[in-house]
């Protein structure tokens, strides 16, 4: 049995990168305020610029284009970045390089160059810090043949997620919640935990319904399955942990045995990653659909300042009610 | 005052016969490649589009004469010159421009995405100004390794009005890295004059922003070209760090083939038609030694290498769609549900 102990998101994702740059010489981080002592505001990176030096984790200038275009630069030969766009918001500055040649140069080359970055960025979604901190937008990355999105949920899966990101061939963006860095669960303890891309996971089986989730959103839509047991209703819970590829298989498996789903997430409702996956299954299970699959995320503005910001985010009211809307249609 | 008036009246050229040839040798065969493949577009032979760069022929030759082969260069969509100076085969560039399966990326990255790292050309971008950062990011490589590759980037006068220059400039000097930042300044950015895109008459004088040497060259003179690129190099391979050289030249079409490009007024064509490398670079040329029947049989030769690679081309299929679907992931991984 593997060995585990209790650190938090942000610890785990601070020993993936340090297993990553001692058995790698290729990998290296680079982003704003990465090295010690300021360790950036998010902090993942705290002592790593101590112990391998401003060589392996390069502090750059406020430019997030040039970050990642570094980043596929070096990646075409043959290293490893990683480089942080320290908040989510921050990253259509970055979009270009992400979207259009981090994305694409293996296939516009025909694979003779290719680009398997990692790109790491944090959703500050929940810290009241208004319309241009707080952004959910992984549904951009949805878009994109090339990319893989990853969004870990507990600490075991951000850093077996981060490991595999790093040491994928393909670039990948790793979305953490800053609401989560200080949640705690059990690590396997050593090198060598991996979480593979393109898998999801079961957090809680159940029978009635199937609520599929991923990131931030999965400790409430956990909250939410447990309210739903207190009035007769088992819902299964699905942690995607990856966006792209989507693993349709274990949601189609789930929901053709529940009859019923939900999709919860912190992005907008409106073309959101669950206006895709309720199109999938409504297209794969229409027939044996024991109710209408049901979207819930974020209201379709921006997000207000401090006071007003969990009136339009995700809650677990608003998955509870989800899913008795989908229960409820069983039985009109 | 260029290098090749200065030295017209001289008798010793500045660089020696091999490369003067080579030189005109690359140039003439960037020129027969850009006018045959305008000339099958306008005539409807040619079902593709290219961004021509016929008139900048002097600022390609000399970056594929001064660049090891080892170099490596990143060029944007109006740079089959670049390409075909760097060593890129003709029927690799042709293949991409007809989008067939002997491009080189067997017909999916068009004439906008030719890559070919076996002569160091890693990446061909579309998009203005987003080729620098990428070129940061490989000088840093070649830091990080600990080789003394330069790499060069090249971009037309257009890209320096991005944020993407800005940043990645600013970045090369400030972790001083092997980089040669070179401006091809066409004149016009697109359609539109570069006097109504800046309020700085050179571009070069960027550099002074960011704390790097830049300089202003006359980018219709290879030999001047060759001599300012070499210096370049020199400083980036010695670790002295990056270079902005402006190259000021002129494009003779239109932004794009198809483009009759009538915002170019006539007076200025007439002016840059008697500046035109093409023609003023043999004058140079025949007064340092070479015969007209020897440059002649050079522009021959170039001629027909290109008819040759395009008949190979136009012969050859389009990829096929398992080769169109592959390529997306490094594991042949196919998201289905599509």
């Amino acid at each position: 049995m593997t060995e585990t102990r209790v650190i938090s998101i942000r610890e785990a994702l601070n020993e993936a990168l340090d297993e990553a740059l001692r058995t790698d010489p290729t990998v290296f981080l680079l982003g704003e305020d990465l090295a010690d002592p300021a360790a950036g505001v998010n902090a993942v990176t705290r002592g790593l610029a101590t112990k391998y030096g401003a060589d392996r984790v390069m502090n750059t200038p406020i430019s997030e284009a040039a970050i990642i275009g570094a980043a596929v630069g070096a990646a075409i030969e043959g290293y490893k970045p990683v480089a942080e766009i320290m908040i989510m918001d921050f990253i259509g500055i970055a979009m270009d390089q992400i979207v259009n040649h981090a994305a694409k140069v293996r296939y516009m080359s025909g694979g003779r160059t290719t680009s398997p970055i990692t790109v790491r960025t944090a959703v500050f979604a929940g810290t009241g810090s208004g319309g241009t901190h707080s952004q959910s937008l992984e549904a951009w990355f949805m878009h994109v043949p090339g990319m893989k999105v990853v969004y870990p949920s507990n600490p075991a899966d951000a850093k077996g997620l981060l490991l595999s990101a790093i040491f994928d061939p393909d670039p990948v963006l790793v979305i953490e919640a800053s609401r989560l860095y200080g949640v705690k669960g059990e690590v396997p303890v050593g090198d060598g935990h991996r979480v593979p891309i393109g898998k999801a996971v079961v957090a809680k089986p159940g029978k009635d319904l199937t609520i599929v989730t991923y990131g931030q959103a999965t400790a409430l839509a956990l909250q939410a399955a447990e309210r739903l047991g207190e009035e007769g209703v088992d819902a299964e819970v699905i942690d995607l942990r990856t966006l792209l590829p989507l693993d349709m298989d274990t949601v189609l498996e789930s929901v053709g045995r529940t009859r019923r789903a939900v999709i919860a997430h912190t992005a907008t409702t409106v073309a959101g990653p669950g206006a895709e996956i309720a199109a999938q299954i409504s297209a794969k299970l229409f027939g044996i659909l024991d109710g209408p699959v049901q979207r819930v995320g974020a209201r379709f503005t921006p997000i207000p300042a401090r006071a007003s910001e969990s009136a339009v985010t995700l809650s677990v009211d608003g998955i509870v009610d989800a899913a008795r809307t989908t229960m409820g249609a069983m039985r009109v | 005052m260029s290098a090749s008036e200065d030295s017209t009246s001289g008798k010793t050229p500045e660089l020696g016969t091999d490369v003067l040839r080579e030189l005109w040798r690359s140039m003439t065969r960037e020129e027969a490649l850009d006018t045959r493949i305008l000339k099958g577009i306008k005539r409807g032979e040619l079902a593709t589009v290219i961004w021509p760069s016929r008139g900048q022929e002097a600022v390609s030759a000399a970056i594929g004469q001064v660049l090891r082969p080892d170099d490596r260069l990143i060029t944007t969509y109006r740079g089959l010159h670049d390409h075909v100076a760097k060593g890129v085969p003709l029927t690799e560039i042709i293949g991409e421009v007809m989008g067939t399966a002997v491009g080189a990326s067997r017909g999916k990255g068009g004439t906008m995405h030719i890559a070919d790292p076996d002569h160091g050309v890693l990446l061909t971008t579309g998009i203005v100004g987003s080729g620098v950062p990428i070129a940061v990011g490989v000088a840093l490589a070649a830091v990080k390794s600990g080789s003394d590759r330069v790499t060069a980037v090249t971009f037309g006068d257009g890209a320096t009005n991005t944020g993407s220059f800005h940043e990645g400039v600013n970045l090369a000097a400030t972790w001083q890295l092997p980089v040669v930042f070179i401006c091809q300044n066409n004149l016009y950015a697109e359609m539109t004059p570069v006097e109504d895109t800046m309020a700085i008459e050179h571009v070069a004088d960027r550099a002074k922003g960011v704390g790097m040497p830049g300089v202003t060259v006359d980018g219709n003179d290879p030999v001047a070209m060759v001599l300012a690129l070499t210096e370049a190099v020199d400083r980036a391979r010695s670790g002295g760090g990056p270079t902005l050289i402006e190259a000021v030249t002129f494009r003779f079409e239109g932004h794009y083939a198809g483009d009759s490009a009538p915002y170019i007024p006539a007076q200025q064509l007439a002016h840059q038609r008697e500046l035109d490398p093409i023609i003023t670079f043999p004058r140079y040329l025949l007064a340092h030694g070479f015969t007209q029947v020897e440059l002649d049989e050079i522009s021959a030769e170039s001629v027909e290498a290109v008819e040759e690679a395009l008949k190979t081309v136009l012969a050859a299929p389009l990829p096929d769609m398992e080769e169109i679907r592959s390529d997306v992931y490094a594991d042949g991984l196919v998201v289905t549900h599509d």
